[in-house]
């Protein structure tokens, strides 16, 4: 190990207890009032656009990101053009 | 052509995850496309050990049950491009693993990837037999322990008679990864040696992981240990064990983790 990498090196509990704080966090429902909110908005958001437009899986985009402040969540839907319009 | 690797111990707490993390990252250092599936269902941990905890849309279980497609559900690593993570479901129950569904997964996947390593979970029920159930090649993970050995030697006569390919009259590929080893510990008696282990359960050698604390740091990071500090001795042991795994031959040693006079009056501080 280098000098520089010595005096550089972060220590990682640290990281270890800020990741555990939020991920338990989202899954004790502490985050969003309920278990897993992102995911469950996730299920129903897809499941009211589906209502509407018929949607191949491969034609739709999930990500997620659980943070401390604030999650998001990005769905992407492709909805296929109607038959004939070009 | 795709190989599917279980990483499997029986006992736990002897290293099965580190190991899936570890050698998964190897492998795709090396070039290869690398899957690493958590037949954990219920109690997943590789997400949080790669450091994908934040990312995790759909599971496996959603995949099994058609409610997602592969695609969706396979998450890419962020430091690695060719290494991506299909994650355990923490809510279902493991009975949602249905043989026929994960056969279809898995065949789908050794389509896109050249290794698929199956995180098995402890125990020999459901979890742990379907981890097995289509491997080509299995990893036991053992640490030099008595009950830890006793388990592996359960585990290598599961892989013998309840696997795919044994069924069908094939031997599974079997290798022995010894975790956590002491090489000082063994050498004074108050540890079982390499040689011990071998002799009890006569499967080959695939690698020796020396206890280091660099395991712990990368799991607190969240980043596997061949990626997080590939020089530290179970970096370098891990990646000689993903060569041997490819087929390459590596001479066996325990590599160990060398401390200069600052690192040896201020190792203990730093993290």
């Amino acid at each position: 190990m280098s000098l520089m990498s010595f005096f550089n090196r972060r220590s990682s509990a640290p990281v270890a207890r800020e990741r555990l704080q939020i991920l338990l966090a989202h899954e004790r429902g502490i985050v969003g009032g309920q278990p897993d909110l992102v995911a469950k908005l996730r299920e129903e958001i897809l499941a009211v656009v589906r209502r509407h437009v018929m949607v191949e899986h491969d034609n739709v985009q999930v990500k997620m990101n659980r943070d401390a402040d604030i999650s998001t969540l990005e769905i992407e839907v492709e909805i296929p053009a109607p038959v004939g319009a070009r | 052509m795709a190989k599917v690797l279980v990483v499997t111990s029986g006992k736990g707490g002897v290293g099965k995850t580190t190991s899936s993390a570890a050698l998964g990252a190897a492998l795709a250092h090396g070039g290869d496309k690398v899957v690493v599936i958590d037949f954990d269902v219920g109690l997943r941990n590789l997400d949080l050990v790669m450091g994908a905890e934040r990312r995790v849309v759909f599971d496996l279980i959603n995949v099994v049950q058609g409610d997602a497609k592969l695609s969706q559900a396979l998450i890419r690593d962020k430091r690695l491009e060719n290494l991506s993570l299909l994650p355990a479901s923490q809510t279902r129950d493991k009975d949602a693993l249905t043989e026929e569904g994960v056969a279809k997964v898995l065949n789908e996947l050794r389509e896109k990837f050249d290794w698929i390593i199956c995180d098995s979970p402890a125990g020999i029920e459901r979890g742990a037999t379907m981890a097995m159930r289509h491997a080509d090649v299995a990893v036991v993970v053992t640490n030099p322990e008595v009950s830890s050995v006793r388990d592996s030697d359960r585990i290598i006569g599961l892989l013998d008679s309840k696997t795919e390919k044994a069924e069908k009259g094939d031997r599974i590929e079997k290798h022995l990864l010894l975790t956590r080893y002491d090489p000082a510990r063994a050498e004074r008696g108050e540890m079982l040696k390499v040689d011990d282990v071998l002799e009890i359960l006569s499967i080959p050698l695939i690698g020796i992981i020396p206890e280091s604390e660099e395991v712990l740091k990368a799991s607190n990071m969240g980043s596997p240990v061949t990626l997080n500090n590939p020089a530290s001795a179970p970096g370098r042991a891990y990646f000689d064990a993903a060569r041997r795994l490819k087929g390459e031959t590596v001479e066996m040693t325990i590599p160990n983790d060398k401390k200069g006079l600052l690192g040896k009056l201020f190792g203990r501080r730093a993290a």
